[in-house]
């Protein structure tokens, strides 16, 4: 089995295709939401998109409809051309890596950095009745671990719940791409971090996409983020994406031009 | 004199056969965070097949790992409740122990006790059998401890295995099995039968040392099982060379002392269900006065 997606024949080349995609939470209450209404967004291979947007414009919903966590109401997504709705969280899984938020999600905080790596170089093949480590692939997760420059290379037998956040989160972006992956998924995963270890953080981030040449979504509410990284800029409210700026056009933003539309919104729901 | 070292023999033999089942609820308590009352019903489970089998003139061994495989079955029960249908685990644990209190009458063929006086057990023949003299005494403790010496050392090793360590994951954190691909639930499950195996193995060899299985045996052995795990995993946390699976067995030996020290004080034979449970609370206090120590001795430096 593996990690990746056979390609199918694409419509239109994308590796993300999300098509007519309605999602409302708490239908029929009085806490109805309409979040998204035939939403639709394209994302070519090897594209880096920044999702930037303020609370409840559905930003994270629509990395949990990416990642099965939440199911759509109607439409459909395809992954390199293959329909996707049908496959539960763990399946998608195996295709997409994602990195969230809180920095205890992405790995297990009881085993060792050489268990939680033996685990992830595993993903996509059976968890059978073989030895979970094996010590000859050590010198291997070593050199990955000297990628991050955080000397965890020599804490390699220590729990990973004795790490700091930063470095936890350096770990779990390292475990997310350990294994070829389609998509990579990073959910304001510098949120919870100091701004020294955020920095780190985006810099290794930044440098896995480039040299693993990965389709990436980050969502931030880091507006210097937004800017700096990535090669497409989203900028969601209520569902819709206000701000769809790619490439040049990307390049020549910067992020008064991100808070005058925030602040322009504002004002449109009367904040 | 001979009084003291009757009780240490006694203490012996079933804080070791209790160990086996104490491994098992490690595996639910400790691992998966699950508290599995199902428990209190595969304990006897375990019993009242190895009395049926061993009826039937089987193989004492071969009744060993019926009785676990019949109390890993009934972990893929729970397991199966709380996972794919969403009963809780609570629940779940209760319904299966309730369901299975009719399963084992219906093993013993609507009997509340099987006697299999002088049939082959795993202490009579083979193994049991040509022990030499001097150690007679002593064949249920040596019999009992290599039963539980290969459990531990079995699921030690499959606790570092893939699998295992998967296993320990989805306890630990069941985002970080979906993220690797995996089914959390699945892992569940295969945990709660292993959990139940074990107490169903333990089960099976107290029937075997008694040769009779009760089916009211299981009353408290959940109370009996968490305390030895709480007692051996807070006791030994410090103890580098301790395992937790070893742990445990030495917890249950500790649980059974005090029981037998509680008895000695003369109370009447009916209390000792009480006695268990007072005896839990406290182990279950003192962890948590133990464990608030800690967390105040390490202040998570991210939080200063």
């Amino acid at each position: 089995m593996s990690t990746q997606l056979k390609s199918e024949s694409c419509q239109n080349g994308s590796l993300i295709s999300i098509q007519n995609v309605s999602k409302t939470f708490n239908p029929g209450s009085v806490n109805e939401v309409v979040l998204f209404q035939n939403f639709n967004l394209d994302v070519p291979k090897g594209q880096f998109v920044s999702v930037v947007g303020s609370n409840g414009s559905g930003k994270t919903t629509l990395l949990n409809l990416l990642c099965g966590s939440v199911p759509a109401d109607s439409g459909a997504i395809f992954i390199k051309g293959q329909e996707i709705s049908a496959l539960k969280e763990f399946q998608r899984a195996r295709f997409i890596g994602r990195v969230f938020q809180d920095p205890s999600k992405g790995t297990c905080p009881e085993l060792s950095i050489l268990e939680n790596m033996a685990l992830a170089e595993n993903k996509g093949k059976p968890f059978g009745l073989s030895m979970g480590v094996n010590r000859r692939r050590t010198d291997f997760y070593r050199s990955q671990l000297e990628m991050l420059h955080l000397g965890l290379e020599d804490k390699i037998n220590l729990p990973v719940g004795s790490l700091s956040g930063g470095q936890r989160q350096a770990l779990a972006l390292l475990i997310s791409t350990m294994t070829p992956i389609d998509l990579l998924i990073l959910d304001e995963h510098t949120a919870a971090l100091d701004p020294k270890s955020s920095e780190t953080v985006m810099e290794l981030t930044d440098t896995f996409i480039r040299e693993k040449q990965l389709t990436a979504v980050m969502v931030t509410h880091n507006l210097k983020f937004a800017i700096r990284y990535g090669n497409r800029l989203l900028m969601m409210h209520r569902g819709e994406c206000v701000i769809d700026a790619a490439d040049e056009q990307k390049a020549s933003m910067d992020t008064d031009d991100l808070l005058n539309k925030f602040n322009e919104i504002s004002l449109e729901v009367g904040n | 004199m001979d009084v003291l070292l009757g009780l240490l023999v006694n203490i012996l033999e079933e804080g070791l056969i209790y160990g086996i089942m104490a491994l098992g609820v490690y595996v639910t308590y400790k691992i998966l965070d699950f508290p599995d009352l199902s428990v209190d019903g595969t304990f006897p489970l375990g019993a009242c097949v190895t009395a049926a089998l061993i009826t039937i003139g089987m193989n004492p061994w071969i009744a060993c790992l019926c009785a676990f495989a019949a109390g890993a079955a009934a972990g893929c029960v729970t397991g199966f409740l709380n996972v794919k249908l969403k009963i809780s685990d609570l629940l779940s644990g209760i319904l299966v122990m309730t369901g299975l209190y009719s399963v084992n009458l219906f093993i013993t063929g609507g009997k509340a006790t099987v006697q299999f006086y002088n049939k082959p057990t795993i202490f009579s023949s083979g193994l049991g059998g040509i022990l030499p003299e001097p150690l007679r005494p002593y064949k249920v403790i040596l019999i009992a401890l290599l039963v539980a010496a290969v459990g531990k050392l079995l699921l030690d090793l499959y606790l570092r295995t893939k699998s295992g360590l998967l296993l320990r994951s989805a306890g630990d954190n069941p985002q970080y099995v979906v993220s690797l691909g995996r089914n959390p639930g699945r892992m569940k499950i295969i945990g709660l039968a292993i959990g139940n195996g074990f107490t169903a193995l333990s089960g099976c060899i107290l029937s075997q040392q008694a040769e009779t299985a009760n089916i009211a045996s299981g009353t408290g052995m959940v109370v009996m099982a968490l305390a030895s795990v709480i007692i051996g995993t807070s006791l030994f946390r410090r103890v580098k060379w301790i395992r937790s699976t070893l742990a445990v067995i030495f917890g249950s030996i500790l649980y059974k002392t005090c029981l037998v020290a509680a008895m000695q004080l003369h109370l009447p034979t009916n209390a000792l269900k009480l006695v268990m449970a007072v005896i839990f609370a406290i182990a279950l206090v003192a962890n948590n006065m133990a464990s608030g120590r800690r967390k105040k001795q390490n202040v998570n430096p991210t939080q200063i």
